[in-house]
């Protein structure tokens, strides 16, 4: 009886904290979507959602933030993925400098970052502009591709990218299947590309979305150069079209969404049965792995 | 010694290969000199870049925030002033401020989070724990210019409920401290329940029933047991709530502006110029302030993850 009582007492509570987490969560959604359609003094309308495709700056900064977006996750990537690879097959020694170097950005917050890199480009004019590095200065700069954007970015998703990879990393036997793939005569490189790479595919889209999550939603460093980026381009239309912000607001939280599944859903296996089989030689090679 | 005796039984035709591999198994240890040069090569553009990102970077902040900026009576010159200037006035009222709102969000995040991270682990279903998991993951990153503006909807001076429930006339505003607290807890939250969760999945059942036969009621195991096993856990995630709303920018920028004062906004205020002549170098002294906290953060949290880490294992 006493049992009973209690779990009933457990279940009651269990339900009034996801009521209120529901509420808390899920209330200042359905009020953006109220806020947009439900324009005072109109009635119901769709204009804040039709209106975003003509507005202007809409396409071209939200093209810029893609491209962006794409830089910066083969830039993370391809410094990463053969560093981490090195790092495990070859020299075990290199694994705690990569973990401190990849893990120092978060010690700087991104304001305190983005300070740092306009007293580097500060430089430029300053000291440089005798020399053919102010050039360099001059097209890092370049509002139609910013690459100052893409290097401040690549640092800030690199611990991200970095603890998603190494996670990975850990879960699959990299070695051995390296040294399997040899052993039936791939060059490294192809054994890299088709042994290697296939396995430690959901740990690349995963830290792909992350860097992709990360530079759609990313403002300061945007803003505080001067750049015109997605999220900057939302600010700067907050103050005249208000409704219109919180359509583009809450259409990109659910465009993180979508992708988030797709990533999701693109990380899986393609068919069933690999999976199975990877679920159950996994423990098998993790014991392995950790005693390497 | 595996190829010797390989050698002298005489290998047949097919296992040809293998005595190169068996010498490879043979000096694992030592790896072959072809690779000698590789790792350091794969590893080179990485530290080249972040030397480069990054190193730049925080040389021009400890440079700039010790001298005075170009535009000075005197030229540039090496100072203590700009130090000084970032802990005084209205600069010390921002930094306050700054501590003051991320303590105090955290603590919140971190008092509200645990029941929820416990209800979810607790629920028994796999489908609704990851499904928590992964809107967790997508809301923590919430944080920024989309959230600025859903709360602007919703509890803004135009905004829905603001409206319909007659806030404003109880003194509510969205734009001050209280409303920055209640806008913080949307991506704070979501952050504590990712961090705590696989601690708590961690708390055996075991645990539970011993402490049970032994008479414990439910508040002494928690206050007993599980508390101290959670408590580098729980003081762990606290201190990264308090470093992700101590760095947070863009949320406050694009909701109050600055009529909040924030050491972040304080930082954004100087780099756009909006300073004294001469003092252009403050926002560099205020960014080595942030990232003394951000350093003292991670110096707390590190450890704590790692002592965490040893109970879940």
């Amino acid at each position: 009886m006493a049992g009973l009582t209690n779990r009933r007492g457990i279940r009651w509570w269990r339900g009034a904290v996801a009521l209120a987490a529901g509420l808390y969560f899920l209330v200042p959604l359905a009020c953006s979507v109220l806020f947009t359609v439900d324009v005072p003094g109109r009635g119901f309308t769709l204009g804040a959602y039709t209106g975003i495709l003509s507005a202007s700056g809409f396409t071209s900064s939200l093209l810029l933030t893609l491209e962006l977006a794409a830089a910066t996750i083969v830039l993370v990537l391809g410094l990463l993925v053969p560093a981490l690879l090195a790092a495990r097959l070859g020299a075990p020694r290199l694994r705690p400098l990569l973990e401190v170097v990849c893990s120092l950005p978060l010690v700087v917050p991104s304001v305190a970052l983005v300070a740092g890199y306009s007293g580097v480009l500060r430089w430029g004019p300053q000291y440089l502009s005798r020399t053919p590095l102010f050039e360099t200065f001059v097209a890092v700069q370049n509002a139609d591709f910013p690459v100052v954007l893409v290097l401040a970015y690549s640092v800030m998703a690199l611990p991200l990218a970095y603890r998603a990879l190494d996670a990975g990393m850990r879960a699959v036997d990299v070695r051995t299947l390296m040294e399997a793939a040899r052993s039936c005569g791939a060059s490294p490189v192809r054994a890299v590309f088709q042994a290697v790479l296939p396995n430690l595919r959901g740990a690349l889209m995963n830290a792909s979305f992350l860097t992709l999550a990360l530079v759609l939603g990313e403002y300061t460093v945007g803003a505080l150069l001067g750049f015109r980026p997605f999220a900057v381009w939302i600010v700067g239309i907050g103050g005249s079209q208000a409704q219109l912000s919180v359509a583009v607001s809450v259409l990109s939280l659910l465009l993180t969404w979508a992708l988030l599944l797709v990533f999701a859903a693109a990380s899986r296996p393609r068919t069933r049965t690999p999976r199975r089989a990877r679920a159950k030689a996994a423990p098998a090679l993790v014991p392995q792995e950790s005693a390497t | 010694m595996n190829v010797a005796t390989s050698a002298d039984t005489g290998p047949l035709p097919e296992q040809a290969p293998c005595p190169r591999k068996l010498l490879f198994r043979g000096q694992a240890p030592k790896p072959p000199h072809r690779r000698a040069l590789g790792p350091p090569l794969a590893v080179a553009p990485l530290l080249v870049f972040m030397g480069a990102a990054f190193g730049l970077p925080a040389i021009a902040i400890a440079t700039g925030a010790f001298t005075t900026s170009a535009d000075a009576p005197g030229g540039v010159r090496w100072t203590l002033s700009n130090l000084t200037t970032s802990v005084h006035g209205a600069y010390l009222t921002a930094l306050w401020g700054s501590v003051r709102l991320s303590a105090l969000s955290a603590l919140l995040a971190t008092v509200l989070g645990v029941p929820l991270a416990q209800a979810v682990v607790t629920s028994g279903s796999r489908a609704l724990r990851d499904a928590v998991m992964s809107a967790s993951g997508v809301l923590a990153n919430f944080g920024g210019v989309p959230l600025a503006f859903a709360f602007v909807a919703t509890l803004g001076n135009a905004g829905v409920l603001t409206t319909r429930l007659h806030l404003a006339a109880r003194g509510w505003s969205l734009y001050s401290f209280w409303g920055l607290v209640v806008v913080y807890l949307y991506f704070l939250l979501p952050l504590m329940v990712l961090t705590i969760a696989p601690a708590l999945e961690g708390l055996r059942a075991g645990w539970r029933e011993a402490a049970r036969n032994n008479g414990a009621t439910s508040w002494q195991f928690w206050r007993h047991v599980a508390l101290p096993v959670l408590a580098p856990s729980l003081l762990g995630g606290y201190v990264l709530l308090f470093g992700s709303a101590f760095a947070a920018y863009a949320t406050a920028a694009a909701m109050v502006g600055s009529s909040v004062p924030l050491l972040t906004s304080q930082i954004a205020d100087a780099l756009s110029g909006n300073v004294l002549v001469g003092q252009g170098n403050v926002a560099l002294a205020l960014s080595v302030d942030m990232v003394v906290v951000a350093g003292a953060v991670m110096a707390v949290y590190v450890p704590l993850q790692r002592r965490s880490a040893r109970w879940l294992a």
